[in-house]
């Protein structure tokens, strides 16, 4: 599907990232200040002076989170972009990322910051607004929690593949135990299984601790083309593939059991990356776990194994920190915090981390090529995968 | 910076009927204008590799991440897909978002559709305008659009000794204009007189001053060169894109002039190779939600001095002279928002569809007549504040 000529011709790489926030409440931080904060650090690491050298810049977000229309308008003044290039990217960070890479790749830039944030602590309730994320003719009237949806969608991807509720168990002990070494995670326990299987009913089969909770934080990149990165940073993180892919917003026209939109991204960022088998040749994967089973659910769509055999390799310490191949060891949201449309650029950011070699107590052993996979939550079908790496190619040893 | 890597055109152009309320929702109303588009392109959605969204704020419909809403019906199924924005800025950006997905050489065909249904908003698509001030600063001030528009306007007069009788030209040859556009909401055939009686808004905005909210989608389809020339001989190359956001604090800069549609107009000219814009650039699309922004716009773009847009023009004889079809210098030969209807984001990108069918000389009874070559569509958005442009070229 993509070009014939999709090939990267212009190589374009992180050089700065920085956060704020990360905590279910920032009470004392206006989205603003925590936008300013996260910049600040980005811009320090890759060493731009954002008035000077960023010639765009590109906030992910949504009306509806944040209480006002519009949101682009409010801004430039902390970023540092008053009078220049700057746009809203309706869509997760990872969107946000893939447009900036293009805009780098076209030879229209040659520096373009990125910015995702969550302010959840400020939502009166979540399901109260993800109800207005329905159809307002054909779903929206049906009164459901948003959460149904991903209880239904769970009881079929379990009966389709023959995992179990107990391998989504597994996957919340499995994350949140990583994030007791993530000093950025608000939901670090030593939780069992077991614990998570005598949590409270939600929509069964999903329980009360199959979902992650929310949090507030800020995200900032700093993407450079080729000359401009190995100029000014030591450690270039290289973006080495993309995809991103939606499906109808209507459930009752998707595939249950399969995220397509997450194979149509993993095909093409594959694609681009050259990457053959996924499983053998990345080192670590950070991949949407808003709800226990979603993580399974989507490794086997990245195509890391097949349909129903995630759960197996789970009980087998594959996908553990120090297993074959990491999923999540950053705790994922379901140890750190569901960040809205930030999740997708904090698990970027984790993979750069990584990559660096700066990822602490958390860090994957050598760690050369990561992949992050966002999905935009119930009841979008819309998903990003991005691959890093910190050489230019994929290396085959 | 580097230089761009590959030319991409615009191949087909697509637009629904604009009106007040439409009973279609906005999913159908893509799916229209999407459809026009791939058919007057000779593709079908087979053919597209990527498709792009705009639509403006999501409060209109009372959906939530609308751009996801919309999917489906752009054609954004199974497809790399997203939905970019900029305010009122949207209609003319979302082709720029798709200009670079093809400029960097990912995909070869892309699908740019643009939406808005603001007849959802009850009673009036103005209640969700007064969310788009700041919630602690201004909102509090109860302030709509038109009441900022309205010292806007005063002070674009009073800097320049402008008269209403000048600025209420536009809106005659803007309403006499979409007699013309088949997809026109708001035609008609008025005078100077007209536009000066008619009910005061938030003075000196009057009712035949506004464009009226609308409900309609547009598209436009593009294409990498090689397939472009594969598949017509007439394609419209996009030259030069530009966009600026300029401060939150629209109460500390003056108002008389849009910096931010100069410095896009300077982003997307310096691409083009433009060094003189109103000799250069043969027909042009500003953005005209008010009549006076026309002028204000203009002046951004470069296409005359400040303050001089209106300078000799007295009366309608004057403005067809300057800036009719067969003027000096075409300017709105739609018919622009204010006569042939505000859809927001389709409304902008109605202007990039205008510049495509007038360079193709397809305008029918709206071709202007001096053989254009090159035209330049721009939009406008968010708290007066970015400006987003587009230059092309056959």
């Amino acid at each position: 599907m993509p070009a014939e000529s999709g090939v990267m011709e212009r190589r374009v790489a992180v050089i700065g990232v920085g956060w704020s926030g990360f905590a279910p409440q920032t009470a004392d931080l206006s989205y603003k200040e925590l936008m300013f904060e996260a910049a600040v650090r980005a811009y320090e690491d890759a060493g731009v002076d954002p008035r000077r050298d960023v010639d765009s810049f590109i906030t992910c977000a949504e009306d509806y989170w944040e209480g006002f229309s519009i949101f682009d308008e409010f801004v430039p003044d902390q970023l540092g972009a008053v009078l220049k290039p700057t746009c809203t990217v309706a869509g997760d960070g990872l969107h946000g990322l893939a447009n900036a890479v293009m805009q780098i790749e076209s030879g229209l830039f040659d520096v373009v910051a990125v910015e995702a944030h969550s302010k959840a602590s400020d939502l009166l309730t979540y399901e109260g607004l993800m109800r207005f994320a329905m159809d307002p003719i054909y779903t929206r009237p049906l009164g459901w929690h948003p959460y149904a949806l991903a209880g239904l969608e769970m009881a079929r991807y379990l009966y389709d593949t023959g995992n179990t509720e107990e391998h989504c168990a597994m996957v919340v002990e499995k994350n949140r135990r990583n994030a007791l070494a993530n000093p950025m995670a608000s939901y670090a326990t030593d939780i069992t299984a077991d614990d998570v299987m005598a949590s409270r009913p939600l929509f069964e089969p999903l329980k009360e601790l199959d979902v992650a909770g929310l949090a507030d934080g800020c995200v900032v990149m700093v993407l450079a083309a080729e000359e401009v990165a190995e100029k000014l940073s030591d450690k270039p993180v290289w973006v080495l593939g993309m995809g991103w892919a939606s499906e109808t917003i209507s459930p009752e026209l998707r595939d249950w059991c399969r995220p397509v939109y997450a194979e149509v991204a993993a095909d093409m960022a594959y694609a681009m990356a050259g990457i053959k088998e996924p499983a053998k040749e990345l080192d670590l994967a950070e991949v949407d776990d808003r709800f226990s089973y979603k993580e399974l659910q989507h490794v086997e769509a990245l195509g890391f194994c097949d349909y129903g055999e995630a759960g197996k390799m789970l009980e087998d310490g594959v996908f553990d920190r120090d297993g074959d191949l990491p999923v999540n060891p950053s705790g994922g949201s379901l140890g750190v915090g569901h960040l809205l449309d930030a999740s997708g650029l904090f698990r970027a950011m984790e993979v750069v981390l990584q990559l660096r070699g700066e990822a602490g107590r958390r860090q994957v052993e050598d760690a050369r090529v990561g992949l992050a996979m966002s999905w935009r939550g119930i009841p979008t079908a819309s998903g990003a995968v991005l691959i890093f790496g910190s050489e230019k190619e994929v290396s085959r040893t | 910076m580097a230089s761009i890597k590959r030319r991409v055109a615009i191949i087909g152009a697509g637009i629904t009927l604009f009106r007040r309320r439409l009973k279609e929702t906005g999913r159908e109303l893509s799916f229209y204008a999407a459809k026009m588009a791939l058919e007057q392109a000779g593709i079908t959605l087979d053919d597209v590799d990527a498709v792009v969204c705009g639509t403006a704020p999501d409060a209109f419909d009372g959906v939530h991440m609308k751009g996801e809403y919309l999917a489906d019906g752009m054609g954004g199924h199974r497809r790399p897909f997203v939905r970019v924005y900029v305010g009122g800025g949207t209609g003319v950006f979302t082709p720029i978002a798709a200009w670079w997905h093809v400029a960097s050489g990912h995909f070869d065909v892309v699908l740019a559709v643009a939406e808005e249904k603001m007849s959802s908003c009850f009673p009036h698509p103005q209640k969700a305008f007064t969310t788009i001030f700041d919630p602690i600063y201004t909102r509090p001030l109860g302030a709509n659009l038109v009441w900022i528009f309205a010292l806007e306007m005063q002070r674009y007069m009073h800097v320049h000794g402008v008269k209403k009788e000048q600025i209420a030209t536009i809106a005659v040859k803007n309403k006499r204009n979409a007699l013309d556009h088949p997809c026109a909401q708001l035609p008609a055939k008025i005078t100077v007189k007209d536009v000066l009686e008619s009910e005061v808004m938030v003075w000196p905005v009057q009712r035949l001053d506004i464009s009226p909210p609308s409900d309609g989608a547009a598209a436009v389809v593009l294409a990498a060169e090689h397939v472009a020339k594969q598949l017509t001989d007439d394609p419209v190359w996009i030259e030069g894109v530009g966009w600026c956001l300029d401060s939150t604090y629209w109460t500390n800069r003056d108002l008389y002039y849009p910096k931010y549609v100069e410095y896009a107009a300077r982003m997307a000219y310096k691409m083009a190779g433009i060094k003189n814009p109103p000799k250069e650039i043969d027909v042009a699309e500003p953005y005209d939600p008010f009549d006076y922004k026309e002028a204000h716009h203009a002046e951004g773009l470069m296409l005359a001095r400040k303050g001089e847009y209106l300078k000799d023009v007295k009366d309608e004889n004057d403005i067809f002279a300057k800036y009719g079809r067969d003027g000096d210098l075409p300017i709105c030969p739609s018919g622009g928002l204010l006569g042939v209807g505000n859809p927001i984001a389709a409304a902008g990108m109605m202007k990039v569809c205008e510049i495509f069918w007038q360079l193709r000389k397809e305008a029918g009874k709206r071709q202007v007549k001096n053989d254009p070559r090159t035209g330049v569509a721009q939009a406008w958005g968010d708290l007066m504040q970015v400006g987003t442009v587009m230059v092309m070229r056959v």
